[in-house]
């Protein structure tokens, strides 16, 4: 199976590759569209400000390349948000595969969410074998808010999208890469896709 | 429900664990990957990497050092020590980092702050103060609490946040050391006049303090070392104990 995690300058993605490395398959970064295109997995990760990351992806042409994926891909964090139609962000135009807009947490509670929450409302293979209210690594000042493409639900002062999924397009809030065993599993099932 | 952390810290010196009384005296306490990895298995939340070298090397070594933890440990992390660029953050990202601190490098150039958030994100911006009271007044120190500044820790801690931290560990000075407990009225405040995550530092000696620095501090986590390292403290007992307190914990 090939596992290609798109390496768009965006922050920390030695551990996604290490994780994938833990349940022992090998991934390759790549920038490259062409060679995405041949992928059976694509990771999608983020960490960093939305819309220099934005700024990248349009500069390797990947921007428009992910909306056309047809294989499983699935966006972490920063690139789970990306992958919506737009983020208050820096006022970031989005990818658009999920018609939903993310916003930031109000003040009512501490932003960012550091740290490990909670999961329910299972709506996608990825959580298979996974138990209502699991622990998982959520670093992160925006979110999704509830929609039709929720995948699973996290209470932090409000109830939002910890995950999103719309056909081969799969995002999570939370990093798998962090989550410890649960996270590890939740990894397995999309490569599993 | 987001729940409060449980945050070992591993004092790094030339690739090695080390902790210090009152940040003198260090003591080694073994290898770091093997004991971030074994934190990682009993419940840590999070772990804190502090490099205190100051040799040539030091920066390759601990790139190397982020990349084996980020290999074997499935939990984030946060590194700090000595960290005073752009440059040098983006090597610990790239190299498997999920956070880092910056401390020393803030104070003498606040703008730092604002150029590491607007390039990386808040969230992986974490800003360390270490302080202790002068004259009834909190003051912010540097060169591991030796140096006095002329900053006051809550009016530096509002000014970070304003920059762009993603959140802030607060070593208090005094306490650090003392095994006497964490210094809960100043993270009160600090978390009340604050709208980031406050880490815990300093003073951590039996698990009654983590429930207090918790419930009266409103501390966000909790850091220790020697208590973990020296295995006084279990971190599965640890949490048991916060449980039946009622404080919302990962178990």
């Amino acid at each position: 199976m090939k596992i290609i995690i798109i390496n768009y300058g965006a922050g920390n993605i030695q551990s996604i590759k290490f994780a994938i490395e833990r349940l022992g398959y090998t991934a390759v970064l790549s920038d490259n569209v062409e060679e995405i295109q041949t992928a059976d997995k694509v990771i999608f990760p983020g960490v960093g400000e939305a819309s220099s990351a934005m700024k990248k992806l349009k500069e390797s042409g990947l921007d428009t390349l992910i909306p056309q994926l047809k294989q499983p891909v699935l966006g972490i964090c920063l690139g789970m948000q990306l992958m919506c139609n737009s983020t208050e962000e820096g006022n970031t135009e989005g990818l658009g595969i999920f018609n939903v807009d993310v916003v930031k947490f109000n003040t009512s509670v501490k932003v960012p969410q550091i740290g490990w929450n909670q999961i329910r409302d299972f709506k996608s293979e990825i959580f298979n074998n996974i138990k209502v209210d699991s622990y998982i690594y959520l670093v992160h000042s925006f979110y999704a808010p509830i929609c039709e493409y929720t995948a699973s639900v996290t209470d932090y002062g409000i109830n939002y999208s910890s995950a999103l999924q719309k056909n081969n397009f799969y995002g999570t809030q939370f990093h798998p890469e962090k989550s410890s065993d649960v996270g590890e599993q939740i990894l397995e099932n999309f490569l599993k896709l | 429900m987001l729940t409060k952390r449980i945050v070992p810290c591993l004092d790094i010196k030339n690739g090695r664990t080390v902790k210090g009384v009152n940040f003198v005296d260090l003591r080694d306490a073994g290898d770091p990957v093997e004991l971030a990895a074994i934190y990682a298995k009993t419940g840590a939340d999070e772990l804190v990497f502090l490099d205190i070298s100051a040799t040539e090397e030091r920066r390759k070594t601990l790139a190397n050092l982020v990349r084996n933890v980020a290999e074997k440990v499935n939990i984030p992390f946060t590194v700090g020590g000595g960290i005073s660029s752009v440059e040098d953050v983006d090597v610990l990202l790239q190299n498997g980092a999920d956070k880092v601190s910056v401390n020393s490098s803030a104070v003498k150039r606040p703008e730092l702050i604002n150029e590491l958030s607007a390039k990386f994100g808040s969230q992986c911006i974490t800003v360390a103060i270490d302080a202790k009271q002068i004259n009834g007044q909190w003051i912010v120190h540097l060169v591991g609490g030796k140096v006095p500044t002329e900053l006051n820790l809550f009016d530096w801690a509002k000014e970070v946040e304003s920059r762009g931290a993603g959140e802030i560990l607060f070593t208090s000075m005094d306490n650090d050391g003392t095994k006497d407990g964490f210094a809960n009225k100043a993270l009160a405040r600090l978390s009340t006049e604050l709208n980031i995550p406050i880490i815990a530092s300093g003073g951590a000696g039996n698990m009654q303090h983590f429930v207090d620095t918790f419930k009266e501090g409103k501390s966000d986590a909790a850091l220790a070392a020697s208590v973990f390292h020296f295995k006084e403290i279990g971190i599965p007992e640890l949490k048991e104990k916060l449980k039946q307190e009622g404080i919302a914990v990962r178990i």
